[in-house]
């Protein structure tokens, strides 16, 4: 059964072999603490592992009344968490020495929907810290690796979410995306991550990075797996109000392949530009093909402002950020430096010792871009271009419904190669971050594989669209049946 | 010093009287709670938490705006002001910025014999800090704690423009602030207990055309304190001016001890606070609609209540003063009234006797005993002669500490007015055989003999006599004498 076990399977399939009794839940939450203590000593895709806490999760829902009835949409199903979302009870560490004793004495609102909805908590999964970078070597406790190579990385921020997943660790995970923290490791390990619009999902009890751009958002190993944790985790909440005060996604809102073949697909030429690695975007436009033959029509389409989206976002969200972490500062929790003769030296001393450079450097840049005299030209800036980048998407949804482009001009690359430039790292994003930008939703989903390294392509959708997006991935994934050439280094 | 001239500006913060904190559901009784009992995640400021307005403290901000004259602008921003300090557990507050509730509004309030108004320059709403607490609570030795209670508690604060000229005249403006978000509601406007807190812009100048230097005065914690603050700065001001010193612009702490300021430790260059707009809290468009539901709320302003007062029944102006001071005070006037109609009587005996009692017992109005209809039966009482003005003093005394009626206790001790004819009659004789040179002197034209001897009958039967008879019965006595 063991074996069995560690292949595609998604989680109608645990369902069905749950109902069946052809495994017990205790067995089934034991078979994946038993991989993770396997494989993740080489991956570092967890920084806390759940262990008892699950075990005994598992004895309540099988003592649970709810075994015979109808199953909880997620009952019983493992699921690792970001180290940036909070678990009453499990550290929450982002990632970073500053918060490395922390432990959260509340649970996130999205933890307490996947709890309702059955689902257990395996542990806390690794991050670049404060989800600042794209290969979650920014992490405080080391850097994760690329199940499909360990010598690269698994992108970031959210790298230990995707690649967890993808090493089937366990079947589903949420991660965070601010600027494609969720797209790029998805894209980079091969699997499937949604960044919700901004507002679909609540924020609260998610470690605020650049509050205006954060969102949590599931990865999975398939469109449907992504889409019943989606379904559970949306929706308004009193708590945070900058969630949206609608409904819940559902999935009976997936438009039907009729409906998707009537779809009009716009490809925007500036992320098809000579930046892209040759293998990322041949996969690309095989994708593309496929679709054309399916009979979905494709446009070029203009988004003139991409250029600027990035520095735009380099500037907004480290002034965010330089406010949001203004909390850190060893006075009530958090890593405190002994010495120190006064309040401030205590302040200088923790946050010095307690923050990473890539961090403390926004920080900086962002105190320096708040700074009066200083506002104007850049915040203030930074928020017309964002404006701008808005306005592109807005004009381009006049002329078709979605966008398809790759998620990051790169394949995985080696660890340490772009540590030393952080310009070269930030370009890792560019294709991620004016959707953000925006606000609007977009997915990253395989769509083949290059020397054996997974690519990914981005499908963005308008405002509160999900339900396209989820339908044309769904689409793409069922005709392109990929088949991975699953990472074998556990042996 | 009557060669300078005086500008004063204040910024007062008030607590406003929501029931929850501005951001989260956490109670705000903080007065006399245990350290952290009224916290959160939200308020403790812990990874994760959001913000959410609480509608009833924008409801009273606006409020205030409103009662203040203020425009209010159309759209609500909170904007963080970023600083680091142990009380501020985000490392920032979430307060208002270039976009407060109100702007433009103003103040009346009389001074000297002048209807004074001051402009005000903004109303905006902002969250309060927790407290540090240095003594006390287990703390180890040389540690200090924080207590988060009153984080998160919702404020106003109010800034005038420098309109005002005179310490005095300051702390009046002040006073009349307090009276105002008291009359409205929104705070209780207690200084000693913080709810409403106050710093000053002082300067002085030997040109009316040219301000003097800016001195910010902080950490007064009464009325009093202002008023001696602003007093000992004015002069201190001068003082260096006259020596041909030069001020600098800066911050200065309130002695209360010492009766001193004192220069705020170094910070020469200002703070930059770095504000931006909150992204946690979304813009907040007000309707028409809303203000005017807002607006409706607002009762009777302490200065047209005096107006009133003074017109509708007779009260001298200070009189009138003083009752709307305290709105409660007022309130239990005209409830008095209502069974009492004699205003100049009722008011006398409020500021006099029922004040003294309150301030005896260290209470507040609201917490009396006696209730208006209560005060209002007493003097009725002595109105129709069932009792005089010296007895019925000792039996609001009992009555302030028993609560009982009037009548019953002067039942009870059988200390209504003898008005038995016969038996004054007696004590009559007696004190007209005693004192037959003041018999004399009346008889002689000299009418103050007469009240000399009603007094002395008094004082034979210990107050009890009614006085209108006595002396009905001394004039036959005194006209057969002749
Ligand atoms: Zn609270």
């Amino acid at each position: 059964m063991k074996v069995e076990l560690f292949k595609d399977f998604t989680i109608a399939d645990y369902h069905k072999w749950l109902r069946e009794e052809k495994i017990s839940l205790p067995e089934l939450i034991e078979a994946f603490l038993e991989r993770i203590k396997s494989i993740d000593p080489d991956l570092h895709a967890f920084l806390e592992i759940n262990q008892q806490a699950a075990l005994t999760e598992a004895d309540i829902l099988v003592k649970g009344d709810s075994f015979d009835k109808e199953l909880a949409p997620l009952w019983g199903i493992p699921i690792a968490i970001k180290d940036n979302i909070c678990v009453q009870g499990l550290p929450t560490t982002c990632g970073s020495r500053i918060l490395r004793n922390y432990r959260s004495p509340y649970n996130a609102t999205v933890i307490e929907r996947l709890k309702e909805a059955g689902a257990i908590i395996i542990g806390k999964t690794n991050m670049d810290e404060f989800a600042m970078g794209s290969s979650t070597e920014n992490s405080a406790f080391g850097p994760t690796r690329n199940p499909f190579d360990l010598e690269r990385v698994a992108g970031g921020s959210s790298g230990g979410s995707a690649a967890s997943v993808a090493a089937l660790e366990v079947p589903i995970s949420l991660g965070s995306d601010t600027g494609g923290s969720i797209r790029q490791p998805a894209s980079f390990c091969g699997v499937v991550g949604l960044r919700p619009t901004y507002g679909r999902v609540s924020r609260y009890g998610l470690v605020s990075f650049a509050s205006s751009l954060d969102q949590i958002g599931p990865i999975a190993r398939s469109v449907d797996d992504c889409t019943r944790v989606f379904e559970i985790i949306s929706g308004k909440d009193e708590q945070d109000s900058t969630c949206a005060p609608y409904p819940p996604f559902s999935r009976n809102d997936i438009p039907t392949e009729e409906e998707i073949r009537k779809l009009k697909i716009g490809l925007p030429r500036e992320y098809f530009s000579g930046e892209v690695e040759k293998g990322v975007l041949e996969l690309i436009e095989q994708s593309i093909d496929l679709l054309r033959k399916n009979n979905l029509e494709t446009i070029e389409v203009r988004l003139p402002h991409t250029d600027y989206a990035l520095e735009a976002y380099y500037i907004v969200s480290p002034c965010e950020a330089s406010s949001n972490l203004a909390r850190y500062d060893g006075v009530l929790y958090g890593f405190r430096e002994k010495e120190g003769e006064d309040l401030e030296s205590m302040y200088l001393s923790s946050r010095t010792r307690g923050f990473g450079e890539e961090v403390k450097r926004r920080i900086i840049l962002g105190t320096y871009c708040l700074s009066s005299g200083y506002y104007d030209e850049y915040y203030l800036k930074g928020m017309k271009v964002r404006t701008l980048v808005r306005h592109d998407f807005e004009q381009v949804f006049e002329e078709c419904d979605l966008l398809l482009t790759p998620v990051s001009p790169c394949l995985p690359f080696n660890l340490g190669e772009k540590t030393k430039d952080f310009y070269q790292m930030y370009l890792t994003d560019i294709f991620t971050i004016p959707s953000a930008m925006a606000g609007l939703p977009a997915l990253s989903m395989n769509c083949g594989y290059c020397d054996h390294l997974p690519v990914g392509l981005q499908i963005i959708g308008p405002p509160f669209r999900e339900e396209l997006i989820l339908g044309l991935a769904g689409f793409l994934e069922k005709r392109l049946s990929l088949t991975p050439p699953f990472p074998n280094f556990h042996q | 010093m009557d060669n300078y001239y005086v500008t004063i500006g204040l910024e007062v913060h008030c607590q406003l009287l929501t029931t929850t904190k501005m951001f989260c559901r956490c109670k705000t009784d903080y007065f006399g709670k245990a350290p952290n009992t009224l916290v959160c995640p939200v308020c403790l400021g812990l990874p994760g938490s959001l913000p959410v307005l609480n509608e009833q403290a924008l409801r009273l901000a606006i409020l205030t705006a409103q009662a203040l004259n203020c425009r209010i602008l159309p759209r609500v921003v909170f904007h963080r002001k970023n600083y680091f300090y142990p009380d501020l557990p985000k490392g920032y507050q979430i307060s208002q910025y270039d976009l407060p509730i109100g702007v433009e509004g103003k103040i009346e309030f009389d001074f000297k014999g002048n209807r004074e108004a001051v402009r005000i320059k903004r109303v905006h709403a902002e969250e309060d800090a927790g407290k540090l607490v240095h003594e006390g609570l287990n703390l180890p030795f040389g540690c200090s704690g924080v207590d988060f209670n009153r984080c998160g508690i919702p404020l106003v604060e109010i800034v005038t423009e420098p309109d005002l000229h005179s310490p005095e005249e300051a702390r009046e403006c002040l006073v009349m602030l307090r009276n105002v978000v008291r009359y409205i509601g929104v705070s209780d406007g207690n200084m000693e207990e913080g709810s409403l807190r106050c710093d000053a812009n002082v300067s002085v100048s030997p040109s009316p055309e040219k301000m003097g230097t800016k001195v910010e005065v902080k950490n007064m914690n009464s009325f009093r304190s202002v008023f001696r603050a602003l007093r000992y700065e004015v002069d201190r001001q001068v003082e260096l001016l006259e020596k041909g010193e030069s001020l600098y612009q800066e911050t200065r702490h309130w002695d209360e001890a010492r009766g001193i300021t004192l220069s705020a430790r170094g910070k020469e260059e200002a703070e930059d606070y770095r504000y931006f707009p909150d992204p946690d809290l979304l813009p907040i468009t007000l309707e028409d609609s809303f203000l005017k539901e807002i607006k409706a709320a607002i009762s009777e302003l302490p200065l047209t209540r005096k107006e009133r007062l003074m017109i509708e029944h007779e009260l001298p102006e200070n009189e009138a003063n003083i009752l709307v001071q305290d709105k409660t005070l007022a309130d239990f006037f005209e409830e008095a009234l209502k069974e009492f109609n004699q205003p100049r009587l009722l008011c006398n005996w409020m500021l006099t006797e029922v004040l003294k009692n309150l301030n005896e017992a260290g209470i507040d109005i609201t917490e009396s005993k006696v209730s208006p209809q209560q005060l209002a039966e007493l003097l009725r009482m002595i109105d129709k002669g069932e009792i005089s003005g010296t007895i019925a003093k000792g039996v609001l005394e009992e009555m302030f500490t028993t609560g009982l009626d009037a009548r019953e206790i002067v039942s009870k001790k059988g200390i209504s007015l003898i008005s038995n004819e016969k038996e004054l009659e007696k004590v009559v004789l007696e004190v007209v055989e005693k004192n037959p040179q003041s018999v004399a002197d009346y008889l002689s034209g000299k009418e103050k003999a007469l009240h000399f001897l009603i007094g002395q009958v008094m004082k034979e039967t210990k107050g009890q006599a009614n006085p209108e008879i006595v002396k009905d019965i001394l004039l036959k006595k005194l006209a057969s004498e002749e």
